[in-house]
């Protein structure tokens, strides 16, 4: 399984999404589009054409990510995209962002699941779609060429959210003049024209930050890799290496992770200076992921793969069908369980705990799902008897064998195995 | 089968191991008495409601030219409330409320939302209740969430958010249930047994299983496996789904609120779309006004004897430009105004500080001049029907609120 993981990624092959660079370009004929909508009738027709491929492709977006989950020999690559993913959330359709969200995560953050946490972390604190969300070409040194011609100043977003959510954490021991020098080293970050990321001296802050008592840039003309310099240190900060290793260790295993292996993950990530397979490795290696059973919920997203998974459905039927139906069958079922699609509350990515994904009505949208969606799916549902032990295997509880078996319907008995704790649970 | 039994917050908050009773507005005492019989809802109009068009000021000499095709005014078919403002045709339904004093407005209002003007930003500041400068942080909790906290005796009943949602407005240590009139577990019995059967053991599942039956069971038309046939079951099942991917009807989730407030419920919130009204607002913005003056209508009938004690505050993240633009729309704005309503409101008026619409008094040339945080009316409201604490109203639930004075909103 960890072997797989430094091998090809097969499944950004099989089920291709399109670039960044193809997104933004896309982008600036939908806006040139838009603008020219009320010239003519035509050009109102063509703006609703690319309006309409627009809202297509999101939902494509969603039924290759299912794709991918569904089809991935052992569902681990697919679901360390899906954390690191949330860890560097994006969320919205400003500017070169909309329809984008997709090429980020693959751009970003597949290529360095098994790689170095740095790599990570500069490709997605750098990448036009992080930029844009976190308001950070709005954001101009005090004392820049720019800011003082143009009256303006820092936007800190960025800058608190790369210290608290994407590296040391809340507990940190950061100050908000580590923010604050942390805001200003970053000012120079902007988007160019055509979608890309752009670096103006002329708005950065001159002169050197420190951040963490490092000192950063203080040349004439700022430079990109003094931000680059920093983002390699904040990496393999001891409090960096801490907070995301919890972090792992509380999405994959348990919300009280044993701290042994907290420790343990910490010791690795420093020494291996922030290697995310042997800090994976050591994640589920650990005695502690060896007890199946009641473990963590699954998320939406990978309650639908695994159940997609289990009910054996060609993952082609997902990136092949039309867009409502796709709709229909994931997209909206999966809002209702409280995932949105691409749609967290913030930066901070989808919420951690188990009893906020299991509330009445979002435990009642995942049992409307299994109750009725894999109907739709396959028609020949398989004996509920079998299907429990191919879904769970030895994993199926006594009970969960006997209410498969007395189920009153093949549809009602396979929903009763996916709606139960044992399938519900990673 | 189950039956839902009222466990208090303390309990529920031990249970689920969230962090209730850290919180800093808790103390034991604010378990000691029974919750109040004063009824608060709150409906978001996202999209940026026209608070101009809503509420129209005619009497301002300015007003009729920044919209030549709009219709405006009592000559129009508005009516007329005060011999200044005059209401959108399509609240008409609601104004024999007005005459009763059960329906009102503040004008002028916005949040301390500026110049941004993005509609999910702006609904999450109204939501979460937050100051100036807060905008692109990850809301932790919303107002109506620390104003819960606040409730003696609140249990988990207290508070419903009523739609399929996630309600920023009442996330938060404070434990709420989340309905949507359409969310019908359509279960025969039998599965509903062996559901319970394989929750049993599992407390997080087994609780929100036995809470969805219970809210399931409770509306109209509830499931009645003992006259439904197989293929019939999952045809309710397979439109129950379909259901859950329509937009709820507005009156379906009004009455669905008021059913739950004239029993456990105090405090409940839902939303309302529609109000972005960038083209053709003449149109559109009737069918938004009569989406809303259909739940407040469905409320007042809902709520019944409670209708006395209820507060209904229908709010949005922005206002909408002064001027129409080229497609005889408006485009997103600042100030707006609140609709106030309610057998408990003190209304029949039109609150606020006009700013005026001529040359100079629009917000960055353009749009309405916000003279009143919205907050501050949500706060009074809340200060009348549950004797909250004023500080606790500006600090807590409303981060750095300037109060004002006291605009008497309760009968």
């Amino acid at each position: 399984m960890l072997a797989a993981l430094s091998g090809p990624d097969r499944m950004a092959t099989a089920f291709p999404l399109e670039s960044y660079a193809t997104r933004a370009a896309f982008r600036i004929e939908y806006t040139r589009l838009q603008r020219a909508r009320d010239e003519s009738d035509e050009a109102e027709q063509a703006f609703r054409a690319v309006r309409d491929a627009l809202n297509r492709e999101i939902v494509n977006q969603m039924a290759v990510t299912l794709a991918r989950g569904v089809a991935d020999p052992d569902g681990l690559r697919e679901r360390l995209v899906w954390f690191w993913a949330d860890h560097f959330t994006t969320v919205g359709g400003r500017s070169f962002m909309r329809g984008a969200i997709a090429a980020y995560i693959d751009e970003t953050i597949r290529p360095h699941v098994a790689g170095r946490f740095s790599d990570m972390l500069e490709a997605a604190i750098l990448h036009p779609v992080m930029v844009l969300y976190l308001d950070q070409e709005r954001s101009y040194g005090p004392n820049s060429v720019a800011g003082q011609r143009r009256g303006v100043s820092l936007n800190e977003n960025l800058a608190r959210e790369l210290l608290e959510l994407h590296t040391l954490g809340a507990d940190g021991g950061y100050t908000q003049t580590d923010v604050q020098q942390m805001a200003e080293l970053l000012t120079g970050l902007g988007i160019t024209g055509e979608g890309g990321l752009a670096f103006r001296p002329n708005n950065a802050e001159p002169g050197a930050e420190t951040v963490l008592g490092q000192s950063y840039g203080g040349g004439d003309p700022a430079a990109l890799s003094d931000i680059r310099a920093a983002l390699q240190d904040l990496a393999i900060r001891p409090e960096t290496a801490r907070h995301i290793s919890r972090k792992l260790a509380d999405h994959f295993l348990s919300d009280t992770p044993d701290p042994g292996l907290v420790a343990e993950m910490q010791t690795v990530w420093l020494d291996t200076g922030g290697d995310l397979a042997r800090v994976t490795h050591t994640l589920l290696t650990h005695p502690s992921a060896l007890f199946p059973g009641s473990g963590r919920v699954k998320q939406p997203l990978h309650f639908l793969a695994s159940a997609l998974r289990a009910l054996e459905l060609p993952p082609e039927q997902l990136t092949l069908a039309p867009a409502h139906r796709v709709r229909n069958l994931a997209l909206r079922p999966m809002a209702a369980m409280g995932q949105g699609w691409q749609n967290a509350s913030g930066p901070d990515g989808f919420f951690d705990d188990d009893e906020e994904w299991i509330g009445p009505q979002t435990l009642a949208a995942r049992i409307g799902w299994c109750m009725t969606v894999p109907s739709e799916l396959r028609p020949n549902l398989p004996d509920p008897r079998a299907f429990v032990r191919d879904a769970l295997g030895d994993a199926a509880p006594p009970d969960l064998l006997l209410a498969a078996a007395r189920a009153e319907s093949r549809a009602e008995g396979v929903g009763l195995v996916l709606a139960s704790p044992a399938f519900q649970r990673s | 089968m189950s039956r839902l039994t009222r466990r208090d917050l303390l309990l529920r908050a031990s249970a689920i191991g969230c962090s209730a009773a850290a919180s800093p507005l808790l103390t034991p005492v604010a378990f000691a008495s029974a919750p109040t019989e004063n009824r608060l809802v709150v409906i978001i109009l996202r999209g940026a409601m026209d608070g101009l068009d809503l509420v129209q000021p005619y009497g301002d000499p300015h007003f009729a030219a920044h919209r030549p095709d709009f219709a405006i005014g009592p000559s129009a078919g508005a009516h007329d409330l005060d011999g200044f403002f005059a209401l959108h045709p399509g609240f008409g339904d609601l104004l024999p409320l007005w005459q009763a004093g059960e329906l009102g407005f503040a004008h002028a209002v916005s949040t301390p939302y500026r110049n941004q003007r993005s509609h999910f930003d702006g609904q999450d500041q109204l939501e979460a209740g937050t100051g100036a400068g807060s905008v692109g942080r990850s809301y932790q909790d919303g107002w109506l969430n620390r104003l819960v906290q606040t409730l003696p005796g609140a249990t988990r009943e207290t508070a419903l958010a009523v739609g399929r949602e996630e309600a920023l407005i009442l996330r938060g240590p404070a434990p709420s249930v989340a309905w949507s009139p359409v969310s019908r577990l359509g279960l025969s019995p039998a599965t509903s047994d062996l559901l319970s059967m394989l929750y049993h053991d599992d407390p997080l599942f087994r609780e929100a299983f036995e809470d969805a039956e219970f809210y399931s069971d409770l509306l109209e038309g509830g499931f009645d496996g003992g006259n439904m046939d197989g293929d019939t079951m999952m045809e309710t099942m397979a439109s129950s789904i379909s259901a859950s991917n329509q937009a709820v009807a507005p009156r379906s989730l009004a009455s669905f609120a008021a059913e739950r407030l004239r029993a456990d419920a105090r405090i409940a919130s839902f939303s309302l779309g529609g109000w972005d009204t960038h083209r053709g607002q003449v149109n559109r913005m009737g069918g938004a006004l009569n989406h809303l003056s259909g739940a407040i209508s469905e409320l007042k009938e809902g709520l019944g004897p409670d209708w006395d004690r209820t507060v209904v505050l229908a709010m949005t993240e922005f206002g909408r430009t002064v001027r129409q633009n080229g497609s005889a729309g408006t485009d997103h704005g600042t100030g707006s105004a609140i609709v106030m309503a309610g057998g408990a409101l003190h209304g029949g008026r039109v609150l606020g500080d006009w700013p005026g619409l001529g040359q100079g008094d629009l917000f960055a040339d353009r749009d309405l001049m916000p003279t009143r945080d919205v907050r501050a009316y949500a706060a009074w409201a809340m200060a009348g029907l549950f004797g909250t604490d004023l500080a606790a109203l500006q600090n807590l639930i409303f981060p750095s609120l300037d109060l004002g004075p006291d605009p008497g909103l309760l009968r």
